[in-house]
């Protein structure tokens, strides 16, 4: 373990961000990122769920017996998941509406059980707090710039939270008319090749 | 054999301490979501319903048992003539669309609908719910003939687009025509607390 916790880190948010990178977790990338906030929130309850998942399978790493260890993580992560869940209906109920599915679905979502596989239950606490944090930031980053680019093509605005809308076009142009197929499931996919596709041509110099 | 009794004592443990906490997490936020589910979800949609009200129909309202569901019912007051609201569900494009139905007790029609929970297409379902004149179409409909669309020979014009989407508010305000049909006679006895 010589690497630093500053790159355990630093590594979620490029070289191995999850939607573009790994290719990991696409059903909630493609499902919710129909609004920049939906992608913003999202993330924020993945990344939620990664580090709190992170953090237990960590100190519980020399406990969890290897047999069971897969359904050990998954009882951990539903817990937090499960949390979430009855958070977000409490204190951010319209979030929870727009959602919907996709909170419960994050216990299936690759990227919390693959961080906790590949990495929590090999690494101590610290390293592995990091982790959960870089990825669960490169992931709400990843979904909010997929949202907001979809927005602002598919509805001509760029929702930042439930009622703060940064721009809108309709309002600025009012010739303006959205490209609904953006904000629809096919479009979702014509967006994320784009972006993968200028990621790497950016990284391949 | 002692690997045996670790794995069964490690997930035994995880799993109880899991269900605690989640049992102890819902006990304390029950309240605050049904008042959220209340406020956000149905609030809008009963209070652009009843805009006249003398009262506050989200506070004042009953509970009713149809078949196995809970039922809440919502009562307005409008130039003193008792309202009631109530959601029923249809089955939409993307998933039940909630639909709270005002009923005029005194003339036994439509009031006024207005959708609450959809996951409808952006932009073109979602109008059942962002477009005021196409719930206001159902507005003084006989609450005891099914509604529908014009395609199927009704009266009410379906949203271009979203013909799934229409059926299915018009199939929610049928169903709260026989909800209302099954439970008239117990709604009205618990009118007159209200009055």
């Amino acid at each position: 373990m010589a690497k630093s916790i500053t790159h355990e880190f630093v590594k979620g948010l490029w070289e191995e961000v999850p939607p573009f990178r790994l290719v990991l977790g696409l059903c909630p990338v493609l499902g919710v990122t129909t609004k920049m906030q939906f992608g913003i929130g999202m993330g924020l309850a993945t990344t939620f769920v990664l580090v709190c998942a992170n953090i237990l399978v960590s100190v519980l790493r020399k406990v969890i017996p290897a047999k069971v260890r897969i359904a050990c993580f998954i009882v951990i992560i539903a817990t937090f998941v499960t949390l979430v869940e009855l958070l977000m209906q409490a204190f951010a109920y319209p979030l929870f509406l727009q959602l919907g599915i996709f909170i419960p679905l994050i216990v299936v979502n690759c990227v919390v059980l693959g961080r906790a596989e590949a990495f929590a239950s090999k690494n101590g606490l610290l390293p592995s707090i990091a982790d959960g944090l870089g990825i669960g930031i490169g992931f709400t980053i990843s979904l909010a710039a997929l949202g907001a680019l979809r927005e602002i093509l598919g509805a001509g605005t760029l929702t930042l939270w439930e009622g703060i809308e940064l721009v809108n076009l309709v309002n600025i142009f009012p010739g303006f008319q959205p490209f609904q197929f953006m904000i629809q499931a096919p479009g979702a996919f014509v967006c994320l090749g784009l972006m993968l596709c200028f990621m790497n041509l950016a990284g391949s110099k | 054999m002692g690997e045996m009794i670790k794995m069964f004592v490690v997930l035994t443990i995880l799993s109880s301490l899991s269900g605690g906490v989640l049992a102890y997490v819902k006990e304390n936020t029950q309240g605050r979501i049904e008042d959220a589910v209340l406020q956000l979800v149905k609030g809008p949609a009963i209070k652009a319903i009843f805009q006249d009200a003398a009262n506050d129909p989200v506070a004042d309202r009953f509970n009713l048992e149809d078949g196995d569901r809970k039922l809440d019912i919502f009562v307005a007051k409008i130039d003193g003539k008792q309202m009631i609201a109530f959601e029923t569900f249809g089955k939409g494009y993307g998933g039940d669309i909630g639909l709270v139905v005002g009923v005029n007790v005194a003339e036994d029609n439509i009031f006024g609908v207005g959708v609450t929970t959809h996951s409808e297409t952006a932009g073109l379902g979602s109008k059942a719910k962002d477009d005021p004149s196409f719930a206001a179409q159902f507005a003084g409909a006989d609450i005891k003939a099914p509604v529908k669309v014009t395609a199927d020979g009704g009266s009410i014009n379906a949203l271009s687009g979203a013909t799934i989407t229409s059926r299915a508010v018009t199939s929610a305000a049928t169903e709260a025509g026989e909800v209302y049909e099954r439970l008239r006679p117990q709604i009205i006895e618990e009118l007159k607390s209200f009055n």
